[in-house]
């Protein structure tokens, strides 16, 4: 060997390699083996994983007749990369656009949160089927253009477009609050869609798909074995009854105000119109914007809920429910009667009533809609100091048979926005005129349904149903029937007022007696016995509401129902034919023909308020 | 006195076994980079395995050929083909077309070559060649002979020098690595304690440049006072080393620590913000003045060079801010920040090795499978079957692969230095180390960038990256000294 001075640096340079293979091993070691972190970097990387979106539930009606399907959609998507050898022009005409608005929305996609031009974007949102078709056949010519497919709701009726609700897009709250959701997602806004949201937005799938640093699609991962299949929404049938519905939609055209319609015997709602309503397809697609505008615009407000939300003073259909707490409180007995010289006279108070016979006893004061009745059994429940301590007390007594009778809460139906409606406690009172200086005659215009309290039209028809039942209602709800579930336990859950089920029996008979000989003669139906109280709700702003409250038949009642009216007078002129023209068409399924008139002077009417609406 | 011997006998086959092995392996994990889930092609000439596999049919015929040259031809044409290459670098510089930035490819007809890989063969043999030239001579050759270093030094830096140019850095680093030649055949180690000294103070003075003493003197560099401090304990390491006397590391240690003391309770008990760096600056000061005047006492150059050494030092450190922030280009100096963890950008600078780091962290113990390899194949690692090839073998053959392929180099270099040693000439040993030096190099960068540990430099891992002209390179310069050693026993000892 030669020149050995040095050869032990051998060592040294062997070692030097060793040094740096055994660093590099142990760095490997922890990367590789210690640190999950590197795993999960490298799975959110590459995976994916695309949103399969369920089919949503479809709607239906009492009687299985679809209300709401689906119907795809298609989306023009580009990915603006691969756009280079494009025919512009050409991909222009085949959907229907100009070259300019072309390259505006190209330029505009650009400044959009999560533009790449390597991933579809959104070029074009719901194209039009025909359009579709036309795209379809030239679609191999465009290369980077994409159809995506999605889904719309389809409705079947143009019919209770508040009742179903519609689905939009849902915003950051929702996102927040529920994890399901994602930006982009639709879900249910209101109505049946709001609170059936859960059943009917069903599962999503999920395909994992894997991914290039450039965000590409480079096909499925193991041939998809670990991709989830989406799961449809649950159907759900409605208690609504579709045809009673537009025919109660129809009855209540060019009129403001509402109907609800109640199966007495399980409190499914059968019919839910709010005048004016409209069509809820133009709710769905590229035009949903536009005419939503339009609607929140019109001075007519198509888009209160009115049998839910609108609040009245229920005016004479209350006396029904007096009648039961005077009855219950033994105030009167059905014998009692009271004078009544054109009104009710006390303290220099006088309030008005219409020419009957008198005195009247109960009964026939429910018939005639006396006010002096009503109004002098109810300062004597008030103001009676051997029964009640104080005013107050008395009024707290009337007041939770009241909200036994399902007033002044919500009732806690299946719709979104209930309003409670308004039953005031003597606390109120204290307010307003000081604890000691109040009593019956003071506040004696809640008798007749006037004054403070005000009532949700659902109310006033649930009045009815407790009226019909004699004694109990279940809470009124749209749904019928969930799909592989079962409906809410508060809808199963028989609610009995605090009026004995005798007392009820007068009332019937008086509601009888307003069909056949009193307030609601007029609309009685000949092969039906009816239970009607008509009402007139006074209203500061313009004409009186015109209310009916009614249920038939008289034994085993099939539905209870409230019509409101409003700005049209007398409830006997407006309220009443269109209540007992919906029984009729509920029960009998036609109009007989001595009703035709009636159903055409109906039909006919235009009683819109005077509102410039041409804009 | 020249013996004929079958070299097919006498080739060293466990070096070939181990180059068809990394080869072998190479091109695996290139079929598996390449590889796209969306075309499931398994063969296609124009795709890049394809390709490789044609380099490395070539690259064999190439090693046979070499292989039957007779040894002399190496010794002979050591110097023009050193020159040969020298004009092709240069002509490269000049006709090269520019590829991001780089001036490095030379086009001939259908081919393209990257001169510089073939480059680092021929300066090999040129230092060979011009170190054995005294061989025969009395005394041998001497690295300390100042003439001989400079000549040395114009043999690497020339070529080093034209490659830089090309804007090739990461080429022209690589001659750095034949110091690791240079100080087997007998340059004096502290030359490598010094490159050592220099990388490592250039670090702290970059790390901690912009972290402050204390708080309250905000420009006081912590890194220059941690430097500043290095050197007065490499200078007390060299006094006590080279001349063994104690008692003036003991007195410096003694005023040292006096000195920090004092200053330490003058900060703490009097809230006085003192100069901590100024402190350190003194007792370097003092040390200063404490050699020289032992170097006039007792006449040892010794004490001259070390305190040398200590104001080189201080004036390195004081430099290398001003290197780093205005002769590095920006990308080097992002890559170097990256390293030392004080940006930490993963979506530009820090990109690729972030995601290579993902890459081969997800391997696991056993990895993905050949294919499976979701990051490779899935484009995150950019250059990811060249400069980043070790990320699929990593993700898709795991911890137990990826060790196995550093125990192959590790075998090879190992076994590379046994070759070099038994060499009875000294044009054949130098020939192996410079081998070893470079291999080694390649290794250490090219490995360290793609699991972070060394800043990223773009030069190959050998065998393994795609690349012709990389492949070949590494091909000639292994198989000329797997010819130089099947003929060792032609040579006589001197």
């Amino acid at each position: 060997m030669l020149n050995d001075t040095y050869q032990n640096r051998r060592t040294v340079i062997a070692g030097m390699i060793l040094l740096v293979v055994f660093v590099y091993v142990a760095r490997l070691f922890s990367i590789q083996i210690l640190d999950d972190t590197y795993q999960d970097l490298a799975d959110s990387n590459a995976f994916y994983k695309k949103i399969v979106y369920p089919t949503r539930g479809l709607i239906k009606d009492r009687n299985g007749k679809l209300i709401v399907s689906n119907k795809p959609a298609y989306d023009v998507m580009v990915v603006p990369r691969e756009l280079k050898k494009l025919d512009t022009l050409d991909f222009c005409n085949t959907i229907g656009v100009t070259v300019d608005e072309f390259k505006k929305r190209m330029k505009e996609l650009r400044y959009k949160a999560g533009y790449s031009s390597y991933t579809p974007q959104p070029f074009m949102t719901q194209l039009s089927a025909q359009d579709y078709g036309y795209l379809l056949e030239k679609l191999y010519k465009y290369q980077g253009v994409y159809i995506q497919k999605r889904t719309l709701r389809k409705y079947h009726y143009p019919n209770a477009a508040l009742v179903l609700g519609s689905i939009g897009e849902v915003d950051r709250s929702t996102i927040k609050k529920d994890s399901f959701y994602i930006m982009g997602d639709w879900a249910g806004k209101n109505g049946i869609e709001k609170t059936y949201e859960m059943m009917l937005r069903g599962k999503k799938g999920e395909e994992i798909l894997l991914r290039d640093a450039h965000g590409r699609i480079k096909g499925s991962y193991e041939d998809g074995v670990h991709d989830v299949e989406a799961k449809a929404g649950k159907d759900i049938t409605l208690s609504l009854d579709i045809d009673l519905q537009a025919y109660g939609e129809l009855l209540m055209q060019n009129k403001v105000g509402s109907i609800a319609a109640i199966e007495p015997e399980t409190g499914e709602i059968l019919a839910l119109v709010s005048a004016p309503t409209y069509d809820p397809s133009i709710l769905v697609g590229r035009e949903r914007t536009k005419n939503y505008s339009k609607l929140v615009k019109n001075p007519l407000n198509p888009l209160f809920d009115r049998p839910m939300m609108a609040e009245y003073p229920p005016g004479s259909t209350f006396k029904t429910a007096n009648a039961l707490v005077l009855l219950q409180e033994k105030v009167i007995t059905p014998a009692t009667a009271f004078g009544c010289s054109r009104g009710f006279h006390a303290g220099g108070l006088t309030v008005g009533c219409h020419p009957h016979a008198s005195p009247l006893t109960l009964v026939p004061s429910i018939q005639h809609s006396c006010n002096a009745y009503y109004c002098a059994g109810f300062r004597s429940m008030i103001d009676d100091r051997r029964k009640y301590k104080n005013t107050a007390e008395a009024f707290e007594v009337w007041k939770n048979h009241i909200v036994s009778l399902g007033f002044g809460y919500k009732l806690g139906a299946d719709v979104p926005n209930e309003e409670r409606g308004y039953i005031p406690n003597s606390k109120v009172y204290d307010k307003i005129y000081g604890a000691g200086y109040w009593k019956g005659l003071t506040i004696i215009s809640v008798s007749i349904g006037q004054g403070e309290i005000l009532a949700t039209p659902l109310q006033i028809a649930n009045l009815g149903a407790i009226i019909a039942n004699r004694g109990y209602y279940y809470v009124p709800h749209l749904v019928k029937n969930i799909e592989n579930d079962t409906i809410g336990s508060a809808f199963k859950e028989k609610k009995v007022t605090s009026i004995d089920r005798k007392y009820y029996d007068y009332v019937v008979d008086g509601m009888d007696l307003v069909m056949k000989n009193g307030t609601g003669w007029g609309s009685r139906i000949d092969s039906i016995e009816v239970c009607g109280k008509t009402g007139t709700a006074q209203n500061p702003h313009g004409e009186d509401h015109s209310l009916f409250m009614a249920f038939a038949p008289k034994d085993n009642p099939k539905i209870a129902i409230c019509v409101v009216v409003e700005n049209s007078g007398f409830g006997a002129t407006w309220a009443a034919p269109i209540a007992t023209l919906m029984i009729e068409k509920y029960l009998k399924g036609r109009i007989a023909p001595r009703r035709k008139s009636t159903e055409d002077r109906l039909l006919n009417a235009n009683l819109l308020p005077k509102i410039d609406t041409s804009n | 006195m020249i013996r004929r011997i079958n070299i097919f006998q006498n080739i060293d086959w466990i070096t070939v076994v181990i180059y068809l092995l990394l080869i072998f392996f190479g091109w695996v994990c290139i079929y598996g980079s390449v590889y796209n889930f969306e075309e499931k092609d398994f063969w296609d000439f124009s795709e890049r395995y394809g390709k490789q596999l044609v380099w490395m049919g070539m690259a064999c015929v190439i090693a046979c050929v070499l292989l039957t040259l007779d040894s002399r031809v190496y010794n002979n044409l050591a110097y023009p083909v050193y020159g040969v290459f020298l004009l092709l670098l240069l002509l490269t510089l000049v006709l090269a077309p520019n590829i991001k930035g780089s001036r490095s490819w030379l086009v001939i007809g259908p081919v393209s070559l990257q001169t510089a890989e073939f480059a680092k063969t021929a300066t090999c043999l040129a230092l060979a060649k011009f170190m054995s030239s005294y061989a025969f001579q009395s005394g041998g050759f001497r690295v300390k002979n100042w003439r001989n270093l400079v000549a040395l030094f114009f043999i690497v830096a020339v070529p080093a020098g034209i490659i830089l140019l090309q804007n090739e850095t990461g080429s022209a680093i690589v001659y750095v690595s034949l110091m690791l030649m240079m100080y087997r055949e007998g340059m004096p180690g502290v030359i490598l304690f010094l490159v050592l000294c220099c990388v490592v103070f250039f670090i702290v003075a970059i790390r901690f440049g912009d972290v402050p003493i204390i708080d309250a003197v905000p420009d006081e560099s912590f890194g220059l006072f941690l430097v500043v401090m290095m050197t007065i304990a490499v200078s007390l390491a060299f006094v006590f080393y080279y001349l063994k006397d104690a008692q003036l590391c003991k007195n410096v240690l003694l005023y040292t620590v006096a000195l920090f003391g004092v200053s330490f309770a003058v900060y703490k008990f009097f809230g006085v913000n003192v100069r901590f760096l100024y402190v350190a600056y003194a007792a370097l000061a003092l040390t200063f003045m404490y050699l020289m005047a032992k170097l006039f006492n007792v006449r040892k150059l010794t004490y001259l060079w070390i305190s040398l050494f200590m104001l080189g030092s201080v004036a390195y450190v004081n430099m290398a801010d001003y290197m780093f922030e205005k002769v590095l280009q920006p990308h080097q100096r992002v890559r170097i920040m990256e390293t030392l963890g004080m940006t930490n950008d993963l979506k530009r600078s820090g990109y690729n090795v972030n995601q290579s780091k993902i890459a081969i962290g997800s391997g696991g113990v056993w990895g993905k499978g050949f294919l499976n390899g979701t990051q490779t194949k899935l484009k995150y690692v950019p250059e990811q079957d060249t400069d980043f090839i070790f990320c699929t073998v990593g993700e898709e053959h795991g911890f137990v692969g990826a060790t196995l392929v550093l125990g192959l180099f590790l075998v090879l270099l190992l076994r590379l230095i046994v070759l070099a040693e038994r060499q009875r000439s000294q044009f054949s040993r130098t020939y192996g180390y410079c081998v070893v030096s470079i291999l080694f190099f390649h290794l250490a960068i090219n490995i360290g960038m793609v699991i972070g540990l060394t800043p990223v430099i773009g030069i190959p891992l050998p065998f393994f990256s795609y690349g012709g002209s990389s492949l070949w390179g590494f091909t000639i310069l292994l198989f000329i000294f797997i010819r130089l050693d099947a003929s060792r026993m032609e040579y006589m000892p001197n």
